[in-house]
């Protein structure tokens, strides 16, 4: 009667060829996505300590690691402070007004345009920076420095308008899109019933937002920021078209003709030609800046995880 | 005993309600705005100016709303103008972009545009055929490299890993790969290559490298999303009739969501095709056409745009509205390939899942 094989109990199923290679295949896809990421860390590492080690007399720059690097992370600090003091605001009124105050079929198509932003390729920005931003900064430069003088941002104005502040505004509308995307996710999040209790008491509806939204929505929030954060320190191309450098020394003036580089933007405009522990050198500044966004990326994510409700918003 | 204390008259209506401006009150400020920038717009001044008058003057809503409603409902109102000139001030410079592109840039557009390179070119004509041609190998090949990790990669999270402890890490460390700069994938990319070909190593190949680190944590969180979508039961009724597990994958699952990664795998590409910082590293430009990948430099829109602006020759005109040119191209092609993400979702995705 038995004649029929029924497989052995416990086996949940006989282990076929096609099973294991393509079990293998997955695993080690996901294993290689590891090993780039170890990778990166160590062929920069790798490439990099040669330039750190380096004589002054070695590199084109003339000195030392530490004394070249500084300015250029003093550069990328200062690019990205100023551009998250513009873009944070910005980033939390757009998506409230998209997730709150638009009609709710209307918010769909905003959400789009500004998604639109972030399509736009880094070298396009880089060309609207210089091509249209920058000229049409210099009459407000004048008047900040004719009006504001007296504090150390706003010294002598450029006549380019090519500064430190230009290079921030485009980075600030860069680093929007990313932004107001995990914000408006989170803000769509809140909890109906916390909306219509606040409502329910009488609170109008910015109260509404400082009682319900907010306090929920606030660790979303900083690890949006900091993602922001990432990308406005790593980005190159629009720093680098936008900025003009001239010896790059530490200055606090945000309008002036001479800018600290970036770091990005400084591996950019050298990389080619650079000979000898020059490369070296720059790699490792690249190292730095791998690391910064690395931990920086690493803490946002950290954040965004500890919310096991939301899962990543790209 | 008691005195009887008739209870002054209240007006009933405002103390449930309050006083409120008329409901078109929002609207006729935001006219009065527009009217007062064209206005002063007509009398000279420029666009930043007028739209500055008109912000100004919405801010009059406000004010008139802590004359008549009182303070609470006046910050109401002045929250509403702040938010909603933040997405105005937010659409700014997307609309300056687009403009600015477009009005610059469709000048020198022509057919010649589109097939000569800039060999032997000084001064005006030549084209972007060259960086066409380096863009597209460039691109493509990236995505030959990331396409199958990314995928299966996806399909080990969803399918293999069942919550494993390695599994959280690659999910984790996906999500803050997605950060990496992109120069520092060209750092990577040049640090790689520069072992097997020596310094200065210039090569198409290696921007496809350097494109697939900053490509695959994309498609692998959009692949696994989409994967995550497929019912359970469609998986179970495909074990029931005895097929093996990667034929359920492969036949069932992958279909299923087919649209949703062909979707993620042309946004992904979009994402890469205008990255310039990585490009300029490893792959460099030059001024002809070449064809094979593995061979010295090779140009790209990006990285052409860039250098024709950076460094224009004399006179700079040309080379600058070449670099125009190029952006406007690129900016086509990616908002395309959004575009095309946005209909194949529309279109081919499961209706039951909208």
């Amino acid at each position: 009667m038995t004649s029929t094989q029924a497989p052995a109990p416990g086996r949940a199923s006989v282990r076929r060829p096609g099973d294991r290679i393509f079990s293998g295949l997955s695993l080690s896809a996901g294993v290689l996505i590891l090993v780039i990421l170890a990778g990166v860390a160590i062929f920069l590492t790798v490439q990099g300590i040669p330039g750190i080690t380096a004589h002054p007399d070695e590199v084109k720059s003339g000195k030392s690691f530490l004394p070249y690097v500084w300015p250029l992370v003093y550069g990328t600090l200062i690019a990205a402070t100023i551009a998250m003091v513009i873009a944070v605001p910005v980033a939390i009124g757009v998506a409230l007004f998209i997730s709150h105050y638009a009609p709710r079929k209307l918010g769909q198509s905003l959400g789009y345009l500004i998604d639109l932003l972030a399509a736009v390729p880094s070298v396009v920005y880089g060309l609207w920076g210089i091509g249209f931003l920058a000229p049409h900064m210099v009459p407000f430069y004048a008047w900040l420095d004719e009006h504001l003088g007296f504090l150390p941002f706003f010294g002598p104005a450029s006549a380019t308008g090519r500064t430190i502040l230009t290079a921030s505004i485009v980075l600030a509308v860069m680093i929007l899109p990313i932004m107001t995307a995990i914000c408006r996710e989170i803000f769509l999040q809140t909890p109906r019933l916390h909306e219509e209790a606040a409502l329910a008491l009488g609170a109008t509806r910015w109260e509404m937002a400082r009682l319900a939204i907010f306090p929920y929505a606030r660790s979303g929030i900083v690890s949006a920021a900091m993602l922001g954060l990432g990308r406005a320190l790593g980005e190159t191309l629009a720093v680098a078209m936008v900025l003009s450098v001239g010896v790059g020394t530490v200055t606090a003036n945000l309008i002036g003709s001479d800018n600290p580089s970036t770091i990005a933007a400084n591996i950019a405009l050298g990389f080619a030609e650079a000979t000898g522990k020059s490369v070296n050198a720059l790699i490792a500044s690249g190292l730095v800046l791998f690391v910064i966004t690395f931990l920086v990326n690493f803490a946002a994510r950290s954040i965004v995880d500890r919310r096991k409700e939301f899962s990543g918003a790209n | 005993m008691t005195t009887t204390l008739t209870p002054p008259p209240v007006d009933v209506s405002r103390e449930l309600y309050g006083a409120r401006l008329p409901s078109w009150g929002p609207q006729a400020v935001l006219a009065a705005g527009v009217a007062g920038a064209a206005v002063s717009y007509a009398a000279g001044a420029n666009l930043l100016q007028a739209a500055l008058i008109a912000w100004v003057i919405c801010m009059g809503l406000p004010l008139w709303s802590v004359a008549v409603e009182g303070r609470r409902k006046a910050t109401d109102r002045l929250v509403t103008t702040l938010v909603s000139s933040a997405f105005v001030l937010a659409m700014f410079p997307l609309f300056s972009i687009l403009w600015t592109v477009i009005s610059k840039g469709s000048k020198v557009l022509s057919t010649d545009f589109f097939t000569y390179s800039m060999r032997n070119i000084v001064g005006e004509g030549g084209g972007i055929y060259h960086a066409l041609v380096g863009t597209l190998l460039i691109t493509g090949a990236a995505a030959v490299i990331s396409i199958p990790i990314g995928i299966f990669a996806a399909i080990y999270l969803v399918e293999y890993a069942e919550g494993n402890r390695l599994s959280r890490w690659i999910r984790f460390l996906v999500d803050v790969m997605t950060g990496i700069p992109s120069i520092v994938a060209g750092l990577f990319a040049y640090a790689l290559f520069v072992l097997f070909f020596g310094e200065g190593v210039r090569m198409g190949v290696g921007g496809s490298v350097a494109l697939s680190v900053l490509m695959i944590p994309i498609l692998v969180r959009s692949t696994e999303e989409m994967l995550k979508l497929v019912p359970n039961e469609l998986r179970e009724a495909s074990y029931a009739l005895g097929v093996p597990k990667w034929r359920t994958v492969a036949k069932v699952v992958l279909p299923t969501s087919l649209a949703g990664i062909v979707t993620g795998i042309t946004l992904s590409i979009a994402r890469v095709i205008g990255e310039t910082a990585p490009l300029l590293i490893i792959v460099g430009t030059t001024d002809s056409v070449n064809f094979n990948l593995f061979d010295g430099r090779m140009a790209s829109l990006p990285v052409f745009a860039f250098a024709s602006q950076r460094n224009p020759g004399i006179p700079p005109e040309f080379s600058i509205d070449r670099a125009w040119g190029a952006a406007l191209v690129l900016l086509v092609i990616v908002m395309l390939l959004n575009l095309i993400a946005r209909l194949v979702s529309y279109f081919f995705s499961p209706k039951g899942e909208r």
